[in-house]
């Protein structure tokens, strides 16, 4: 089993990084699912793999704390300005030299927030797929059961194995690290990986392989706070009941 | 494909620091210095500079003709042959695009047994309807779907291709860009034809609402996006008795392999639970202090024909369902009232509730920071105040 955190790791202030919150869920599905399969003599490991500049190492290890047996960082300079579309295949080349069962992701980055990758890593690697999981029902070597979050209700789907799952926060709780996670994320040794270890040629990586293009960044129009109202509970309410037949609400 | 400060015009002033995301860029000796390390070339520091001293050179050409592909694509997705209201969304902002480029505009519908949603669009300003039925497309399935529409798109060339930012729209999409090999932007806001060179110009929000980008996909078609619910109003119904042509598809079963299977749908038993589609939402936050009191929440939204939502807060404490979370890792709204009660208003639940039409916070707390994006701040306890409105609403109406 291996993992892949969506595109790369939140960046702070140019320096810190940490792991996106949806990939928490998502790493965290990993290891339980690992550790359901050593219950049953079953092999399996956690691999965690992010695509980010330098930085990104910080979250990986973090990634290690909470539970993955390892991590590969993919970074040159020629991932660069990658959108979605350039993102997931650049993954889809490290996993499949990887060849794992499952590939686990957030819903989306709190970055980005497009819940594109996901898919498009499927795609890429030519993998069954099932986003928006918010359970796994059941899981045996050809195929598992997932429950899907869709808007009006759930959806119970089968998924032939090797797959790419996507997960919603409703999947599990998060684990803290351990003492012995933490220990194991500080001794090691990440990888890193660059265009030519993914036999990927330049011409769809970064800038140069990605169809869209940020023409201009802007600040959303501000919203300033307006009237604040205080006074006895009944008046308030009479003032509100007046704003709901104002704004034609009742 | 570079990034470079222009040295003459540069003159240190740091304005491009500040809009830097990544922290990439220093000013030593009066000049920006930009670190090609950190660099992801967003092209935020592009636009916030006043003096047009960094410049972005591309040296990317399409590889095919483009003039080849015409006419504007909505994606009709239905649920179980009842069209998604964002597709009327979709027919609205889709018309005026194909106006603006002169070109006509289709809706698309993958399924079976579609007569209702070509009724349904018939009303509607659609120059065309593709069609494209079997009994294996029932129901959706992403990769079945992608593969059949990825193939639809390579033999009719739409220009432009848009979706709504669904779950299923936006799983969806993204399976057909990357098969399509062409750009797809998530969750517009804003869509725009260039007036000089013809393009879509897609603008959508990004770092939680906290930035704004426009977003071209200049050198492959079509130029697709997905967009939210409830951004763009409903299209105006038709008023002449044209009908569009419906164009019924060939079908390829050779595209129809899927490795999943749909074994069972679970409809939601909370009736009250779709929140990206209310347009009132009265959301609780940890001021609701005890999972009984969403009851109290509960009765207003059913007073005002809309739906309960909730902060992390309350989600997390295990008061109500996840479904029902707005917020950075729940929910983007934008109904046309939202009442924020006994929520403080951190910066994550703003993400999800901050383009809504009129905010209205009921906080105890005279400095929560949801009053400073509210246009209606009352300063009181909501467990009181809740209840009382409900109750003279209702008895305005002689219900009680």
């Amino acid at each position: 089993m291996k993992f892949d955190p969506e595109t790369n790791a939140l960046i702070r202030e140019g320096v810190e990084s940490q792991i996106n919150p949806f990939d928490l869920y998502a790493l965290e599905e990993a290891v339980r699912v690992k550790e359901r399969l050593q219950e049953q003599g079953d092999e399996a490991t956690v691999v965690a793999m992010s695509m980010g500049p330098q930085q990104a190492e910080e979250a990986l290890r973090e990634a290690i704390s909470l539970g993955a047996d390892s991590a590969i960082l993919l970074s040159d300079r020629a991932f660069r300005g990658s959108d979605t579309w350039a993102t997931s295949y650049a993954l889809a080349r490290a996993l499949l030299k990887l060849e794992p069962d499952i590939v686990f992701c957030g819903m989306q980055a709190i970055d980005g927030d497009t819940g594109q990758v996901g898919p498009g890593i499927a795609v890429h690697m030519d993998y069954a797929q099932a986003t928006y999981v918010a359970r796994i029902e059941s899981l045996d070597k050809k195929k598992m059961v997932v429950r899907r979050l869709l808007e009006n209700g759930y959806e119970i789907c089968s998924v032939r194995l090797p797959a790419v799952l996507t997960v919603v926060k409703e999947i599990n709780e998060p684990r803290t690290p351990s003492l012995r996670g933490k220990m194991n994320a500080k001794k090691a040794q990440i990888p890193v990986w660059t265009a030519e270890d993914i036999d990927a040629p330049e011409d769809k990586l970064g800038f140069q392989g990605s169809p869209t293009q940020v023409v201009k960044v802007f600040s959303p129009p501000h919203r300033e706070g307006g009237e604040k109202w205080s006074g006895e509970p009944d008046e308030l309410a009479d003032k509100l009941v007046g704003l709901l037949k104002e704004l034609e609400i009742v | 494909m570079a990034i470079r400060v222009i040295s003459d015009k540069c003159n240190g002033c740091g304005l491009c620091v500040k809009s830097c995301p990544v922290g990439a860029i220093e000013v030593t000796n009066k000049q920006a210095v930009i670190d090609l390390d950190l660099c992801n070339y967003c092209g935020s520091c592009v636009s916030a500079c006043r003096f047009r001293a960094i410049v972005v050179d591309i040296e990317k050409q399409p590889i095919e003709n483009l003039d080849q592909y015409k006419g504007v694509w909505v994606y009709g997705e239905h649920f179980k042959g009842n069209i998604a209201p964002v597709v009327l969304e979709l027919v609205g902002i889709g018309r005026q695009l194909a106006d603006d480029r002169n070109t006509e505009l289709a809706v698309v519908v993958l399924g079976d047994g579609l007569d209702h949603a070509i009724e349904e669009l018939s009303g509607y300003p659609v120059d065309k309807i593709y069609l494209y039925e079997a009994p294996e497309l029932a129901q959706y399935d992403g990769e079945r779907y992608s593969r059949v529409l990825a193939d639809v798109i390579r033999e009719l060339k739409p220009e432009i291709m848009l979706a709504g930012a669904t779950t299923q729209g936006r799983s969806f999409m993204s399976q057909v860009a990357v098969r399509v090999y062409t750009g797809l932007t998530a969750d517009c806001t804003g869509l725009a034809i260039g007036k000089d060179d013809g393009l879509l110009y897609q603008t959508r929000p990004a770092y939680g609402g906290n930035v704004m980008a426009t977003i071209l996909c200049p050198y492959t078609r079509p130029q697709m996006a997905t967009v939210r619910h409830k951004v763009f109003p409903i299209s105006p119904k038709r008023s002449n008795g044209a009908k569009p042509e419906v164009v019924r598809l060939n079908t390829k079963p050779q595209l129809f392999s899927s490795r999943s299977e749909i074994l069972d749908f679970i409809e939601s038993c909370e009736e009250t639970v779709n929140i990206t589609e209310a347009d009132v939402i009265v959301s609780g936050g940890r001021g609701i202090q005890d999972p009984a009191n969403f009851a109290l929440l509960e009765e207003l939204a059913k007073t005002l024909g809309g739906a309960v939502g909730a902060s992390r807060a309350a989600v997390d404490a295990g008061w109500i369902p996840y479904c029902h979370q707005v917020g950075q890792t729940g929910k983007t709204v934008c109904p046309k009232l939202y009442i924020a009660c006994g929520i403080s208003g951190a910066v994550q639940h703003q993400a999800g509730m901050s383009s809504s039409e009129t905010i209205i916070a009921i906080n105890k707390d005279p400095d929560a920071p949801i009053f400073q994006i509210a246009d209606f701040g009352i300063v009181a306890d909501c467990l009181e105040i809740v209840p009382l409105i409900t109750k003279k609403i209702r008895a305005m109406r002689g219900e009680i």
